[in-house]
């Protein structure tokens, strides 16, 4: 009796989330749905799909830059985050704001400031033709854009991994050095795997935006690098087909949720290997 | 090994910094080159606090992060509390589904999927100028819940099931009950949850981009718009300005921090 009054409370409290999440997160994505399956005048079709083939090589581009982007991240995060997590506690936090300060600038004059670092009479180039060295072409082509994704992705990999690291049980690594191991046997049979749990979000973290991004390829790519981000951003922006776009962002949804399912697996599948 | 480290830190740090050091030092530049430095001036800034776009966009930009983050604190407050009462169910885990639902798409998608939704509502009402405060409050209000829920919960989890009966056995009222006992008790991750969602809120673009309008435009929408064009330094002195506040604010949180660390270590003592 007790118990059905204190379940209604609940739900009474809970109940304007439950409509707002309902409104504008559920019905949002029926929306998603509906247009990719129907044409401007909204009867069924299925040429928003068929149009699909067409974007494949940017599809691929997107994925491949995306993992490129998310490898050079957790290959460079993962050092930083383990010489982080060495340091005494006021250090620790200090580098941790440092790493999580460059976020709250916008990203877009942050990585509009990387065109002026990169350009073809910009600072690198300029610096160079000083040394007297050849300048080098680096803006408008595909590493230019991995570049960008890096350098705004970054912290969203060193963090998680941090946060693990910071939490593992140093007693654990004394014991594994008690039973022989070096420095680096300690880092590749200890460290490492016990820090996989931030690892995975690390991933998530940086392949999602990155797949998905459609402003660096713009900045740093010239045009020439589209990512499947671009396209969509332009059927809502510019050509005004929201059924070709509505479709489109339905196959990238559908995408990061079958990498993130499988990255879920890989992960439980390690734990597993290192019990 | 040691030095090594130190290296690969102090070069990893440089790269993070890179870009930022030179908006801050191109803020001062005579010209508007982005190449050649010609001399120290402080017109850009000047330029800035006479530019009426730029200055009513960061209005609107902090209008827009104070409304959607303490809407979004009051109501995911109370989505918590139900959540946390549910217990185990269908109905509870579907629900903490459908929140990460906003955390786990990609930016793109929701942004996308909102608009969708309000140019149909716009199509069904016969307005051509759906977009606008209204849409972006409720898309920031909807992308900060998941993160003001997630905080949130977890304290509930921590707080002890028997303070609201005890302060009921105490002649409290269930409501005030809640009010004088339990919300004190999760105060600290409303808090965090409340600041998570005004940064959020602060530094969309992409959301944004999809759902706002002519009429009300944030800080990033205007910055985007420029740097369509050729971007002119006031964007950098705006933005060193912007750094410059973030860090002090950073500065004096950490100071107060480990003050109050300090000051809980004596009363232990």
């Amino acid at each position: 009796m007790m118990n059905n009054r204190a379940l209604t409370r609940a739900r009474f409290i809970a109940s304007p989330y439950i409509i707002w999440a309902a409104l504008f997160i559920i019905a949002p994505l029926i929306f998603v749905i509906y247009y990719s399956f129907t044409n401007a005048s909204g009867a069924f079709t299925l040429d928003n799909i068929r149009m699909l083939s067409k974007y494949l090589p940017t599809f691929l581009r997107s994925i491949w830059f995306g993992i490129a982007a998310t490898l050079i991240c957790l290959l460079l995060a993962f050092p930083v985050a383990y010489i982080i997590s060495q340091k005494s506690d006021v250090i620790q936090r200090t580098m941790v704001l440092l790493v999580m300060l460059p976020m709250w600038m916008s990203f877009l004059i942050r990585t509009y400031s990387w065109m002026a670092i990169l350009q073809d009479t910009g600072i690198i180039n300029s610096f160079l033709t000083k040394l007297g060295i050849d300048p080098v072409h680096m803006i408008n082509t595909g590493p230019a854009v991995i570049l960008g994704m890096v350098y705004n992705f970054l912290p969203y990999m060193i963090l998680p991994i941090y946060s693990v690291m910071a939490k593992l049980d140093t007693s654990m690594t004394e014991a594994c050095q008690d039973l022989g191991g070096n420095r680096l046997t300690v880092i590749r049979r200890c460290i490492i795997p016990m820090s996989m749990p931030g690892v995975v979000s690390g991933i998530t973290m940086v392949f999602v935006p990155s797949v998905s991004t459609f402003y660096i390829s713009q900045k740093l790519g010239g045009g020439s690098f589209d990512l499947i981000g671009d396209v969509i951003e332009r059927q809502f922006q510019q050509s005004y087909n929201y059924n070709l776009g509505a479709s489109l962002s339905l196959v990238l949804m559908i995408l990061i949720l079958i990498s993130m399912a499988f990255m879920n697996k890989f992960s439980s599948g390690e734990g597993e290997m290192v019990i | 090994m040691k030095s090594l480290s130190r290296l690969y830190t102090v070069l990893i740090f440089l790269f993070l910094y890179a870009p930022i050091a030179v908006l801050i030092v191109y803020s001062f530049n005579g010209s508007s080159s982005t190449v050649v430095l010609s001399g120290f001036s402080l017109k850009w800034y000047k330029m800035l606090l006479a530019d009426r776009t730029t200055l009513k966009a960061f209005y609107n930009t902090l209008i827009l992060a104070v409304t959607s983050s303490l809407s979004a604190t009051v109501i995911g407050t109370a989505a918590s509390v139900g959540i946390e009462k549910f217990r185990k169910s269908a109905f509870r885990s579907s629900l903490m589904a459908v929140t990460n639902i906003p955390m786990m798409d990609p930016e793109i998608v929701t942004g996308v999927s909102m608009m969708l939704l309000f140019v149909f509502i716009g199509r069904i009402i016969r307005t051509t100028s759906v977009l606008g405060f209204g849409t972006l409050l409720i898309a920031h209000i909807t992308f900060n819940l998941p993160y003001v829920i997630l905080t949130v919960l977890p304290k509930l989890r921590q707080t002890d099931k028997n303070l609201s009966e005890a302060a009921q056995d105490l002649g409290c009222k269930p409501v005030s009950a809640f009010f004088k006992v339990i919300i004190p008790a999760i105060m600290p991750g409303i808090i965090t949850g409340m600041i998570m969602a005004f940064t959020l809120s602060l530094d969309d673009f992409i959301i944004s981009y999809f759902t706002s309008g002519p009429g009300f435009q944030t800080l990033p929408i205007v910055i985007y718009s420029m740097t369509k064009k050729r971007v002119k330094p006031d964007m950098y002195a705006l933005s060193a300005l912007i750094f410059v506040s973030i860090l002090i604010l950073l500065i004096l949180y950490n100071i107060v921090q480990q003050k109050s660390e300090e000051r809980n270590s004596k009363v232990r003592q």
